[in-house]
């Protein structure tokens, strides 16, 4: 049996880490970690654990030696903690957006303060499997990309060589994307009904989709009426005129044929013929589709954005990365209708 | 018994022995299609069902 603790397990990621965890037939959960609710039962600040774990949360003084620890701390939080958990644990699994981009300029281009552990941010290996399996089998620290940027990558992925290097990506985004804390953006008179285009230009995640596809990447982000889930439009030109769909449709099957986790979704019939994060609420798929119009090829993906966005990428590492089958506890296959 | 789609090129499951006129479905793209030729079992596109409105 793995043991795991999880940082930061009073926020919405640090709780569907362990949503699944604590379901996870090969892993013991040895410790929750909080600074908000130390001493506080995990189910009363994660409602849906009620009967399934006793766990209470711990201190961040009081560490419990584990075979995996996840991160689920703050941005520029989380690279101050970094340095000093490595005794603790033998692999670390960031989901903080601190050791994603191995260069620290850009780093702080996109963070807006300097690195506090430069010397860490290129020991880091992407936690995306579907891009980095061999590597994660045997990585020590690992950083699991952000959920518009995981999204993002898988949609576009496939067309890197197909297409030319500049691509725009629209993506949407869930209210769980912003955090368990409350502020004044995050009043349900404030959100309910909105659609605020929170980032016109510049996300921070457009570093990590040139970083992971070769493509130069821009990005604009939007908060939409939704709990769970984000969506990404991409947009890219043809390289050579017009774009054939047999091909890219190849291209998406090549790549994508035997992942257990990323579905083709570009249907001809039906209600949901393209990606819809509606569908996927808890599991830990990434649907990936796409539209071929003359010169242009529209890349559409969905997932959730605290499991594949999020926990699940993170489970999926902690299973290749220990050995086990890369699917176990992670088969939920979402709701419908929701 | 498998063949290609003639939309997406992905596999199709055909149920033996196989009929003219049958309809099936890609998995891959969810296109309907209708079995055309049984020497060999060949596919294409099943026409829309459009709606005439009585007129």
């Amino acid at each position: 049996m793995i043991r795991v603790a999880v940082m930061g397990a009073a926020g919405y990621l640090g709780g569907e880490l362990l949503r699944l965890l604590t379901g996870h037939p090969g892993v013991e959960v040895v410790q929750a970690v909080s600074t908000r609710f130390p001493g506080r039962r995990v189910d009363s600040v994660h409602p849906n654990l009620r009967a399934q774990t006793e766990l209470v949360f711990s201190p961040p003084d009081e560490p419990a030696a584990c075979d995996v620890l996840f991160t689920a701390t703050p941005h520029r939080t989380t690279m101050t903690l970094i340095p000093g958990l490595r005794e603790r644990a033998g692999t670390v699994i960031d989901l903080s957006g601190d050791f994603r981009l191995p260069d620290p300029a850009v780093y702080e281009r996109y963070y807006g303060v300097a690195h506090a552990a430069p010397e860490l941010l290129g020991a880091f290996v992407p936690g995306i499997p579907e891009l980095y399996r061999d590597e994660l089998r045997t990585a020590d620290l690992i950083s699991v990309p952000g959920c518009m940027a995981t999204a993002a990558i898988l949609a576009l992925r496939p067309l890197a060589g197909l297409v030319e290097p500049d691509v725009q990506i629209d993506g949407r985004t869930g209210s769980s994307g912003s955090g368990a804390l409350a502020g004044d953006g995050n009043l349900h008179a404030e959100r309910s009904g909105a659609m605020r285009v929170f980032a016109p230009v510049g996300h921070r995640h457009e570093a990590e989709v040139s970083r992971l596809t070769g493509l130069n990447a821009r990005m604009s982000a939007t908060g939409v009426e939704a709990v769970r889930g984000v969506q990404v439009v991409c947009h890219a030109t043809h390289a050579t005129g017009k774009a054939d769909e047999r091909t890219v449709r190849r291209a998406y099957r090549d790549l994508y044929a035997d992942e257990p986790f990323v579905r083709i979704v570009a249907h001809r019939r039906g209600t949901h013929r393209l990606p819809d994060p509606k569908l996927l609420s808890g599991s830990n798929y990434c649907d990936v589709g796409f539209a071929v119009d003359g010169d242009r090829i529209t890349a559409i993906a969905a997932l959730d954005n605290l499991v594949k966005g999020g926990a699940g990428a993170a489970v999926q590492c902690l299973n290749l990365r220990t050995g086990q089958p890369e699917t176990l506890g992670l088969g939920f296959p979402g709701l419908h209708p929701i | 018994m498998t063949r290609t789609c003639p939309e997406c090129e992905g596999p199709v499951e055909l149920a033996e022995p196989v009929r003219l006129s049958e309809i099936a479905q890609c998995a891959d793209c969810s296109s309907e299609l209708e079995v055309v030729g049984l020497e060999p079992v060949a596919l294409a596109l099943a026409p829309e069902i459009e709606e005439d409105w009585g007129e």
